[in-house]
């Protein structure tokens, strides 16, 4: 089989990660499989430690409405934030971005997982991710262009806080298909 | 002076926003963005779940007969070289007309799919777009139809309304809201812009000191549960208007529902968190945002406000002795000058209404030949520029008074000086069930009968101000919940019926129309408002409106003359 594929640091990459408890919470009741597990906000918040001394990559997964403040305070030892989107159209984990790289100072890997399409890319990496996990049936290779669409913002976010209006004087940069 | 602004000066004078670079890329990357969309949606690499939100952002619907395609006219401003590309468009493209939202925007009712790229290329040729006029996103920002020429404004909104534009376009903390999201802008003491049935409603004001600031309501809308929006601060500082817009779109992106689409407009999350819950909420996240780059420079707002500089006014007398004499001679143009001719903040000058409520053509809808018309006296007359009203008329916004009669003769022959603004028939309409997919039942038809019944222009300015607005479903679209007069397409057991509401208003003394009593059939619509009118005129005192008679007496004599024969009729059956 294929190795699982992921886009970091805007190339495409093996994923080691297992996204524990994502089908069904019935995974978390048995034991977690080798290597890199992401598992979910309450179970980290509750099981951290034990989870940190496995030796191996942990990492933590939020739904949608998950609280990202209750992260405060424990992210140290994590190596992976990931935000889950069931569906693409639901747009909570655009915000609970914005909060775990700006409120929590969250500067490791912040990863979008889930639904998640080439026609996503742009707005999720303005808003602090920096790796994808595109659907299963997406091929990330042709996703690649997507940073690209644009290359001016009207407005602040995270990748670049300082909006348009603040730079308007200085030369435009190159339009890629402009 | 007005001469030289003919369609061949290679610099024409203008007042309105004009691209940069910057934004010109944007614009051409957009382009260019869905483009390639919409060539992977017809080869089969996007399905139609995955591109439907995509073309959405981009005011794309697949419709009825075609797909809808909804141009945003920004503030609803136009510029005369803008109208004569859409006029092109709607030729080249369409069937030869489009319709005017009362959002401002203009919708294509037959477009093909696979042009839909090239039309949007086409309007970026002249700083125009589509962009977020659909979808669950900030859609376009409105603002009154009359800013910068009112004598009763504060300050001259559009500024403002363009920096909120820039902001909302394309934010991607909140392109994938639970529900579209609109915003409107008013600065002037009379609200022409329905403020209060917005999710966000600003209004700028003055603080005791003097200081520029912003009144922000929040949660308003129409639909299922129609709500005027409450105040969530009395007072945030002009140069906070994007950091407490972003702080009130984060709490709802976060906390507004998606389980149900019935549920999830701002409004049910203000109502089921009660407001001081909510702004609770929101003063958490703007207390985070209190050193945002985002926070307006007074370059920025200076920069933007030169844009939309004052024409070059001749020094007038207030009054002009040919109009005068005009009005005097002329019954028809005297009908016209009071019904659509409007105070203007410069002596000599007046803001004039185009119609586009002729009778027997669609509320709204206007000819490729007639934008033609329209951009010529813009050119001639007013500065090379117009608005589109929310009521869904043109404006002319700075046209001289000695002008005025040449500008209704144009019009007239163009059939767009119907003398009707703030009439009976004056009726605001969605689309409806001829051409939307989501209707519950035909909105134009209903309009359309309802004017061929009250053609009589004497008997309708006697009958006086009167606003009767109609929306074929719930998204009321047709502004039927403010109508003093609203109609309401419903659907039962699969056929087509119509509710009726009175007492609804805009304005600052914004209210919702209650329903009068079971939904009636199209062909008895026109009755039903003669029997309306029929009661208002037996009650009413004198000056007063329709709508003061129902605030005054109260439903019942109306319910009584629209159902009491029926009833009569079904006791005596």
């Amino acid at each position: 089989m294929p190795p699982d594929l992921v886009i970091r640091d805007r190339a495409v990459a093996a994923d080691p990660w297992r996204y524990v408890g994502v089908a069904s919470a019935d995974e978390l009741a048995q034991a977690l499989p080798e290597g890199p597990v992401a598992v979910p906000l309450a179970y980290w918040l509750e099981h951290g430690p034990e989870l940190t001394r496995r030796g191996t990559p942990v990492g933590v997964w939020l739904k949608p409405d998950d609280e990202p403040a209750r992260l405060a305070g424990h992210l140290e030892g994590l190596a992976l934030v990931a935000v889950h989107f069931p569906k693409f159209t639901d747009g909570r984990g655009y915000s609970t971005a914005t909060a775990l790289r700006r409120r929590l100072g969250w500067r490791g890997e912040l990863r979008a997982f889930g639904d998640v399409g080439r026609d996503q890319l742009f707005y999720l990496a303005r808003v602090g991710f920096d790796s994808f996990r595109l659907a299963d049936h997406r091929d990330p290779r042709s996703a690649l262009g997507a940073f690209d669409d644009f290359s001016l913002r009207y407005q602040g976010s995270v990748d670049d806080p300082v909006p348009l209006f603040r730079k308007r004087g200085d030369p435009p940069r190159e339009a890629r298909r402009g | 002076m007005v001469g030289s602004l003919s369609k061949t000066d290679p610099q024409p004078s203008s007042h309105m926003y004009r691209y940069d670079d910057h934004d010109r890329a944007i614009v051409a990357q957009r382009v260019a963005q869905f483009r390639d969309q919409t060539r992977r949606f017809l080869a089969g690499e996007l399905s139609e779940d995955e591109f439907r939100p995509l073309r959405l952002q981009n005011g794309l619907y697949i419709q009825r007969h075609a797909p809808m395609y909804r141009i945003a006219v920004p503030y609803g401003l136009l510029a005369s070289r803008q109208l004569r590309k859409l006029a092109e468009i709607v030729r080249k493209y369409d069937r030869g007309y489009g319709h005017f939202s009362t959002r401002t925007n203009l919708q294509l009712n037959w477009p093909k799919l696979e042009d839909v790229p090239e039309i949007y290329a086409e309007l970026a040729s002249v700083e125009m777009h589509s962009i977020q006029t659909s979808g669950n996103d900030i859609r376009n920002i409105t603002t009154d139809h009359f800013a910068g020429v009112a004598p009763d404004e504060l300050v001259d909104p559009r500024p403002y309304a363009e920096i909120l534009r820039q902001w909302s376009t394309f934010h991607p903390e909140f392109a994938y809201l639970p529900r579209k999201f609109k915003i409107a802008l008013n600065a002037a003491a009379e609200d022409r812009t329905v403020l209060r049935i917005h999710d966000i409603g600003i209004e700028l004001v003055k603080s005791a000191e003097g200081e520029l600031g912003l009144r922000f309501y929040a949660g308003g809308g129409m639909g299922r549960t129609p709500v005027l929006a409450p105040v969530i601060r009395e007072f945030v500082p002009w140069r906070h208007m994007l950091t407490y817009c972003t702080a009130i779109l984060r709490v709802y992106n976060r906390y507004g529902r998606r389980d149900n689409i019935w549920k999830a407009r701002i409004k049910i999350l203000v109502k089921s968190l009660g407001v001081e819950e909510f702004a609770r909420r929101v003063e958490d996240e703007w207390a985070d945002l209190q050193d945002s780059p985002d926070v307006i420079t007074d370059a920025e707002l200076a920069r933007v406000a030169r844009h939309f500089a004052p024409p070059a006014y001749e020094e007038l007398p207030a009054s002009d002795p040919s109009h005068a004499r005009h009005i005097e001679t002329n019954r028809a143009f005297a009908r016209w000058a009071e019904r659509n001719v409007h105070a203007h903040r410069v002596p000599g000058y007046a803001a004039v209404t185009l119609s586009l409520k002729q009778p027997g053509v669609p509320p709204g809808d206007i000819t490729g030949d007639q934008m033609d018309v329209v951009a010529d006296l813009a050119d001639r007359y007013s500065f090379g520029e117009l608005r589109v009203s929310h009521e869904q008329n043109l404006v002319l916004a700075d046209v001289r008074k000695r002008d005025l009669f040449a500008v209704w003769e144009a019009a007239k022959a163009a059939g767009l000086a119907t003398p009707t603004v703030g009439l009976l028939t004056n009726i605001i309409s969605c689309p409806g069930g001829d051409f939307c997919s989501l209707a519950n039942a035909k909105s134009i038809p209903i309009a359309l009968a309802i004017q061929e019944r009250f053609d009589d222009l004497d008997y309708l300015h006697d009958i006086g101000e009167l606003d009767l607005n109609i929306s074929g479903c719930m998204n009321s679209c047709g502004h039927h919940h403010v109508g003093h007069i609203g109609i309401l397409g419903v659907d039962k057991n699969g056929s087509e019926w119509y509710q009726v509401s009175i007492g609804g208003r805009q304005g600052k003394a914004a209210a919702l129309g209650q329903v009068i009593g079971p939904s009636f059939a199209a062909a008895e619509m026109p009755d039903v408002v003669e029997k309306l009118i029929d009661t208002y005129l037996a009650l009413r005192h004198a000056d007063e409106r329709f709508v003061d008679t129902v605030d005054r007496v109260g439903l019942a004599p109306f319910k009584a003359r629209v159902y009491g024969e029926a009833r009569e009729l079904a006791r005596a059956a």
